[in-house]
């Protein structure tokens, strides 16, 4: 009991940190891809390539640069999650009607206080449901980490794959499945939440 | 350059590879459809089955692969069988799911007018319905192909053949060659068959329909 519990804390934790890092970098890729309209193109495409990228595949080529351990399986779950949220980000600020933006432009505001004070807020719902995507997803790859020599309930799944023991797979696969649905309910809810605060734009 | 030699020295066991790995893919991508699109379109006429039966599909695919493909070593053994099992399983939610919406998103007007000029219900289905659909359905189609030939890679670790043997087996041994041999190629599969849908994507939108997004 103790090392499922040990093992879901280290599922968690590398899921939780490498979406942490996900948000920032795809945030700021999504920002950026909205105020370079061509250079945006770029960027979704090349967030495209890397999601078709199979994950067995990713993940044995990053071994090869980065080793074996956490890090490695950290920056996977990164590169998958940056498409969902720099997709969200660059349609949230893109469909934001344009007399709010004007008017925050004849307010003097400038183009960071536009961004922070006005466009950013109003798209938040939408980047929450891009985070929601790539959490979910996160989970599932996550368990991979085992192939790669890194932690997490996949190192029960694989070892009960090894012995050939149905109930060993099950100890370690529905934790993984329960806690992938319990964050697609409860962040489902927040994202309801958080656009009733913007609907009356 | 020391990468072309390795794969032109190789050159044989990975076509052999990329063929068993393409067959797979097709196959099970083939089996998605001959399943989801036939329910796809029967939710459509039964909206209170359809969320039960999206619910459950959508749960099936939160179960990580690494977990589908170990239930199917115990259960149905090694080899390539096993495994087109599980890769048509997951084949078929994202046709579902698509084929679904495509067909609950047509507008109203369309299929009022169909009935209105007095076409049947097959032919509002073949002669509306499924055609304005028929973008989504392919999307849904692209969707599961790309997620397929990456699961397929997986289904290595059952003895499914293609190009995840070569990849497991670099894991196994440590010997980066391998890797590069399955993984260099896997990622351009999925990168090609994701295009090639696409496009047929794009010819499949009618024409009147084409310039609105």
């Amino acid at each position: 009991m103790s090392e499922l519990l040990k093992a879901m804390g280290e599922h968690l934790w590398i899921v939780a940190s490498s979406m942490v890092a996900a948000t920032i970098i795809g945030v700021a890729l999504g920002v950026l891809s909205y105020w370079r309209k061509k250079l945006g193109v770029f960027i979704i495409a090349l967030a495209e390539i890397v999601q078709t990228i199979p994950s067995l595949a990713l993940l044995a080529l990053l071994m090869i640069v980065f080793g074996l351990g956490d890090l490695t399986l950290a920056i996977a779950l990164i590169l998958y999650a940056l498409l969902p949220i720099i997709r969200n980000t660059h349609t949230a600020l893109n469909e934001l009607p344009p007399h709010i933006i004007d008017a925050a432009r004849g307010m003097g505001m400038s183009r960071a206080q536009r961004l922070t004070k006005v466009e950013i807020p109003l798209s938040i719902p939408m980047i929450f449901s891009g985070i929601k995507v790539a959490l979910v997803n996160s989970l599932s790859i996550a368990v991979m980490g085992v192939l790669i020599g890194s932690g997490g309930l996949g190192y029960i799944i694989y070892r009960g794959i090894q012995q050939r023991n149905m109930g060993r797979i099950l100890i370690g696969a529905i934790p993984v499945i329960l806690i992938a649905l319990f964050f697609d309910w409860a962040m489902t809810k927040v994202q309801v939440r958080l656009s009733k605060h913007t609907n009356g734009v | 350059m020391k990468l072309i030699t390795l794969f032109t020295k190789n050159g044989a066991g990975l076509l052999e590879s990329l063929g068993v790995h393409i067959m797979l893919v097709i196959l099970s991508v083939l089996a998605g459809i001959v399943i989801a699109l036939p329910l796809g379109i029967y939710l459509t006429r039964h909206r209170r089955a359809a969320n039960v039966v999206l619910a459950i599909a959508g749960t099936v695919q939160t179960i990580p692969g690494l977990v589908m493909l170990g239930f199917a070593l115990v259960l149905l053994g090694i080899g390539t069988l096993p495994a087109l099992v599980v890769l048509s399983i997951y084949s078929i939610l994202p046709i579902l799911r698509n084929t679904y919406t495509g067909i609950t998103e047509v507008l109203p007007a369309y299929t009022d007018a169909a009935k209105g000029i007095g076409m049947t219900k097959s032919q509002v289905l073949f002669k509306v319905e499924l055609p304005l659909a028929m973008p989504a359905i392919v999307s849904g189609i692209r969707i599961s192909a790309v997620y397929i030939v990456s699961w397929a890679t997986l289904a290595g670790m059952i003895g499914a053949g293609g190009l995840g043997d070569w990849i497991w087996t670099g894991l196994a041994t440590y010997n980066t060659d391998y890797i590069l041999l399955g993984a260099i190629p896997s990622a351009i599969l999925a990168f090609v068959f994701s295009a090639v849908i696409g496009a047929v994507e794009k010819a499949m939108t009618p024409r009147g329909l084409r310039r609105r997004s």
